[in-house]
């Protein structure tokens, strides 16, 4: 076997594939990763559909997969900066952010429990803080702090810098650029949740108790900023009745004219976390079809067969508040009964879509939604939602087959 | 022989405040005598590795123990280009973190857990590759679909040796009969023209691809690296040696005659939608009764999908198949009324796009509802009446042809033929499909080397199987260079180890055979278990069912976990301190343990943790050495096992479970309290449910009180 080197961009989950699944081929893979951890959009997901298992435990095994093989070489915090040449001879730049902690760092926790400054937390969504020196999650990989130089005072404050027992802090560190040969490139660089803000008619940036799925995700989630209790935003109470909106963006032309495949099977999970957490609350899904793919369609139907959770067939046109209760009034069309219906709800989740984020490298090819496009014949490949709209199986899927394009 | 073993603690991230260091490493130079025994600080740093690297290279060390953080963190840095053993001990996460500070208990606990380490290194060996001869670099694909055309192109265009293996006289399967492709690219609005033709000529380019076609497999044996193909080539018997097969054997559709309510095979006018396919590709769309034209269509969706009695998953095509079909009704001809009565119109991604375009197309409608009424008229036409929820009104047609989007079931993965003691085909899910329900590891099948793809692993459309066919063949590729290597795959891909067989003690039980998850064991005509290493997972799910003990890997053995817990101290019962033996599988719960650590959670210091490949490698006479040892309780820790399980190996979580009962009632016949063994399953992100877990069950011993069999 004659041993290549690989670029993957990307480490979440389809990134984190692909790496792994080229090493273990054997070859040499350069993993980049713009965070300062791995596991993108999935760490962040308290649950698998339809498993309803940790994607931790997925995660867990990819990172010992990572940890254990030689041929892996890992930048978190970087980005490719430009792209020349062509398969089989790429050249690539790459830049790495200031390491304000280096690898020394052993996880101990001192520098955040001294840094006096805040920042968002991006992890939650900003629905919480960290310290600006903060360990992005629990189970991060690699584990080890991190600096956020947009908060962080550095020198001027040095507390963390003088607190660490193990050289690990360097606040004086600087940015690094240096060029990679590689024979093949596959990006991997995921998706972002549609702009709810955008979807005018649905009151997403003017009433509290209207949310969006993936930060339901981390509302759920044990580890998330409310252990795990779904409350509704505006007086934390326990929601009664909750709405789940489909389509919240998706397969629609003024805002993403395709469907963004998951959406449908994440609420459904969703409404699973409340019905468990509170089989009194009422749950609505308001949907336009129920696309639940496959093998998946007995998740379908164990929801389906749960107590107050019902399926409404039609299409949320819009959301109001009612001001003293800050209960929420959706307005849809029951397709089946032909009525349209005024529901009155306590909390509402806005399923939005997936929106592809691309780097911007000159040579890619991007379709008119946004969506890469392999360029195969270039040895430049797209692994997972940065190509289409994928659940992570599907994504899993099809960055193990971009492995071997990249090998060829 | 004793080996010369050098000891290096961390004292560093708190382990120094909260563990008596000095007392501790006299546990090795002292009890173990060994020369070497050094503290450092801060060991993962350049110095501390500098430490232990001038001693590799200055000392001939047969292994190294390093006390510290987990074995699960610093992996790069403590692993040095050196053959020599290395264990780590987690006195860090699982004893300076979750314990109280130089407490007494917390102290025995680091101690033991030395102990262990060192007897560790004492009764293993760093693990000899098998590297079986004259392996194999080839790839069979079975199956010239669509999906095993792509299998074999792809496959040959990452430099290996193809062989395609297609039973019919022609390759191409079901895409041969097709008339239109649905949208696959830019701007997704127009049906494109079938491509099989291009992909079976781009077989041709590639010499390292071999096709036999009228070819069936007859039988295949051995394991990966030098599989024996033997097949049937138009009636002459071929010999073949692979090194690992993709299965592309694809899918037929379910039979609409089981569908009553259709009147399928006798009311002329009702087909399937392969056999409107077929009409539309001989160019004439027709009516079955009597050749005219036919203008008014219905095609009913989920005909035989999303149905329990029938076939309870969704086929992912009949969607936008029916759609496709509809829009060239109309493109041929523009009088054509097309009816499409569906439950949910199923158009993920992009071909939403396509899907627009149908609606905005004035001779299709879509229909919501129910039949109430399906009959044929005299002169051949079909009558419905459906209950329109769309519309509110019961919508009467008179059609010219009924179409059913009938649903797919996969081919019988027997084929294979294998000559396995475990069966012929492929270990299957649900629903026939050989999926291995692992959402992280979609490609995994119970038979090493063999990867499904395409519809005969899930119900999907051609560009579904065409990537899934890519995502095949990197693992067979995979497979191919890790068993050159001598290396385990997935889920332990780069483990040199594997199961070595006592075959003097052996009973021929078949124990192994029975519940190796992979069927790794045939048997010879003696019915003694015949291992095939290459098959392995490396689990050690038989060296946990092996009743004689006789299965051991080069670093996990009967020999090294027993002397590990006899090296464990065991306090008289006069001193009040039970102990608790956990043995945790390494997947999931010993992170959740790490994690506990992390959060700084507190929990019973009387427990000792072995982590262990699966729970389901936990071996009886473990537990009977801890009850002789006088371990109070014993308790096995695994993943969830059940429908959904989380088990790496599938069967590992299960079969602990009976296991246990198992040893439960031999408990009893020995007056011991059952309880006295725990089997437990915890998610990896339950890390908070630990002290619960560890706490109440040490309550629950206490209240036994202590094994009778302690100090005898």
């Amino acid at each position: 076997m004659n041993k290549k080197h690989i670029l993957v961009v990307g480490g979440g989950i389809s990134g984190i594939t692909t790496t792994v699944e080229i090493a273990e081929v054997g070859h040499n893979v350069t993993l980049v990763e713009k965070l300062p951890y791995l596991g993108g959009k999935v760490a962040q997901v308290n649950q698998y559909f339809p498993k309803l298992c940790p994607p931790y435990c997925g995660l867990e095994i990819n990172f010992k997969r990572i940890k254990q093989n030689p041929r892996i070489t890992l930048y978190t915090s970087s980005t490719v900066e430009s792209i020349s040449g062509s398969k089989g001879n790429f050249s690539v730049k790459i830049k790495k952010s200031p390491e304000y902690i280096n690898d020394n760092c052993t996880a101990c926790g001192d520098c955040s429990e001294v840094c006096p400054e805040e920042r968002p937390n991006l992890f939650n969504y900003d629905l919480d803080k960290t310290k600006a020196v903060y360990m992005p999650h629990e189970m991060a990989f690699p584990w080890k702090y991190s600096i956020d130089d947009k908060y962080c005072k550095k020198e001027s404050c040095n507390k963390c810098a003088d607190v660490c027992k193990y050289d690990a802090v360097n606040l004086n560190a600087e940015e690094e650029q240096f060029e990679i040969n590689v024979h093949s490139v596959v990006f991997a660089t995921g998706w972002k949740p549609y702009d709810a803000s955008k979807l005018e008619t649905l009151g997403y940036d003017k009433y509290p108790n209207i949310i969006t799925n993936v930060i339901m995700e981390r509302t759920a989630a044990k580890n998330g900023p409310y252990s795990g209790e779904i409350k509704r935003p505006s007086d934390n109470k326990i929601p009664k009745t909750v709405a789940f909106v489909q389509c919240a963006g998706s397969r629609d032309e003024n805002h993403l004219p395709y469907c963004s495949a998951v959406c449908c099977s994440a609420s459904l999970k969703q409404a699973l976390y409340i019905n468990e957490l509170y089989p009194e609350t009422k749950i609505k899904i308001f949907y336009i079809d129920l696309r639940i793919s496959g093998r998946n369609e007995d998740f379908l139907q164990k929801v389906q067969k749960r107590e107050n959770i019902e399926m409404i067939k039609g299409k949320v046109a819009m959301i109001n508040e009612l001001s003293e209760t800050n209960n929420l009034i959706l307005e849809a069309e029951d397709i089946m009964s032909g009525r349209k219906v005024k529901e009155e709800v306590e909390m509402a989740v806005l399923a939005t879509g997936i929106v592809p984020i691309n780097p911007s490298i000159s040579q890619l090819s991007i379709d008119e939604f946004g969506f890469l496009e392999n360029i195969q014949e270039d040895g430049i490949y797209a692994a997972g939602c940065s190509k289409k709209p994928l659940d992570v199986s599907s994504s899993l899927k099809d960055a193990t087959g971009m492995a071997l394009k990249a090998i060829q | 022989m004793s080996k010369n073993i050098a000891t290096y603690i961390c004292t560093g991230c708190t382990i120094g405040e909260s563990i008596d260091v000095e007392a501790l490493s006299s546990v090795a130079t002292e009890e173990y005598n060994l020369k070497v025994c050094k503290k450092h600080p801060f060991l993962c740093n350049k110095e501390g590795k500098d430490l232990i690297q001038s001693d590799i290279e200055n000392s001939e060390l047969d292994g190294i123990v390093i006390a510290g953080c987990s074995p699960r963190v610093n992996t790069k840095e403590f692993s040095f280009e050196s053959e020599l053993q290395i264990e780590r001990v987690n006195i860090r996460e699982q004893v300076a973190w979750c314990q109280k500070p130089n407490d007494e208990d917390t102290q025995m606990m680091a101690e033991d857990y030395l102990r262990m380490g060192i007897t560790k290194i004492e009764k293993t060996l760093t693990p000899k590759p098998y590297i079986a001869e004259d392996l194999s670099s080839d790839i069979l694909v079975i199956g010239g679909g669509i999906t095993g055309i792509t299998a074999a192109v792809e496959g040959a265009k990452a430099g290996y040796n193809i062989i395609l293996v297609e039973k019919e006289k022609k390759l191409g399967g079901f895409a041969n009969n097709l008339y239109k492709q649905i949208p696959q690219k830019a701007p997704y609005k127009q049906l494109e023209e079938p491509n099989i033709g291009e992909k079976i000529a781009e077989l041709d380019q590639y010499t390292n691809i071999k096709v036999l076609k009228s070819s069936e497999i007859k039988e295949i044996s051995g394991e990966p690296g030098k599989f024996k193909v033997t097949l049937m080539n138009s009636g002459t018997e071929e010999q073949y040696k692979v090194a690992s097969i993709v299965l592309a054997t694809g899918w037929k559709p379910y039979d609409a005659s089981k569908l009553p309510e259709y009147h399928y095979r006798t009311y002329k006018n009702v087909l399937t939608n392969i056999e409107f396919e077929q009409l539309a590709k001989e160019g004439n769309i027709h009516r079955v009764s009597d050749k005219k034209k036919a203008e008014n269509i219905l095609f009913i969706q989920c005909a035989g999908s999303r149905d329990e009695k029938h076939l309870p998953y969704c086929s992912n095509y009949c969607c936008s198949a029916s759609l496709k079909q509809a829009e060239y009704v109309t493109e041929l001809n523009p009088d054509a009324n097309v009816f499409i009565l569906y439950k949910d119109i199923r158009m993920p991604g992009r071909l939403e796009i396509f899907y627009k375009e149908i609606q905005d197309n004035d001779q299709i409608f879509l229909t919501k509802g129910e039949l109430s009424q399906f009959t044929e008229d005299k002169d051949g036409s079909i009558t419905v009446e459906i209950n329109d929820n769309l519309l509110n009104e019961t919508v009467r047609l008179k059609l010219d042809l009924v179409v059913l989007a009938i649903g797919m079931t996969p081919s019988n993965s027997e084929d294979l033929n294998l000559n396995y003691r475990k069966g012929k085909g492929l270990p299957e899910l649900k629903y026939n499909f050989p999926d291995s329900h692992f959402i992280c590891f979609p490609y995994e099948t119970r038979r090493t080397g063999i990867y499904s793809a395409g519809t005969v692993r899930m119900p999907g459309c051609i560009s579904a199987s065409t990537e899934d066919a890519q995502g095949a063949v990197l693992k067979a590729v995979q497979c191919i260079e890790s068993i050159k290597r001598g290396e385990g795959v997935h889920p332990r891909s780069g483990d040199t180890s594997f199961p070595e067989i006592y075959f003097e003690r052996c009973t021929d039980c078949k124990r192994c055979t029975e519940e190796c998850p992979f069927g790794m064991y045939d048997e010879n005509e003696k019915g003694t278990p015949v291992p095939n290493p290459n098959r392995c997972r490396r689990c050690g799910i038989c060296l946990g069912a092996c009743p004689e003990r006789v299965i051991n890997f080069a670093d996990f053995s009967i020999d090294s976990i027993s002397s590990m817990i006899k090296a464990i101290e065991v306090p008289d019962e006069f001193e009040e301190k039970p102990r608790i033996l956990a043995f945790v599988c390494e997947n999931d719960a010993y992170p959740a343990f790490d994690m506990a650590g992390y959060k700084r959670l507190q929990y019973s210091a009387f427990v000792r943790i072995i982590p262990v490949r699966c729970i389901g490698s936990v071996n009886k006479v473990w537990i009977s050495d801890a009850l002789s040892k006088g371990f109070d309780g014993i308790m096995q820790i695994g993943c969830k096992p059940g429908d959904d399980y989380q088990c790496h190996f599938i069967t590992g979580s299960e079969l602990t479970e009976t296991r246990a009962e198992n040893m439960q009632e031999t408990f009893e016949t020995m007056m011991l309290e059952p309880e006295r063994l725990r089997t437990e399953f915890i998610e990896i992100n339950e890390y908070d449910k630990i002290p619960e877990l560890i706490n109440n069950y040490v309550e629950e011993i206490e209240l036994i009180g202590p094994n009778p069999f302690k100090d005898i």
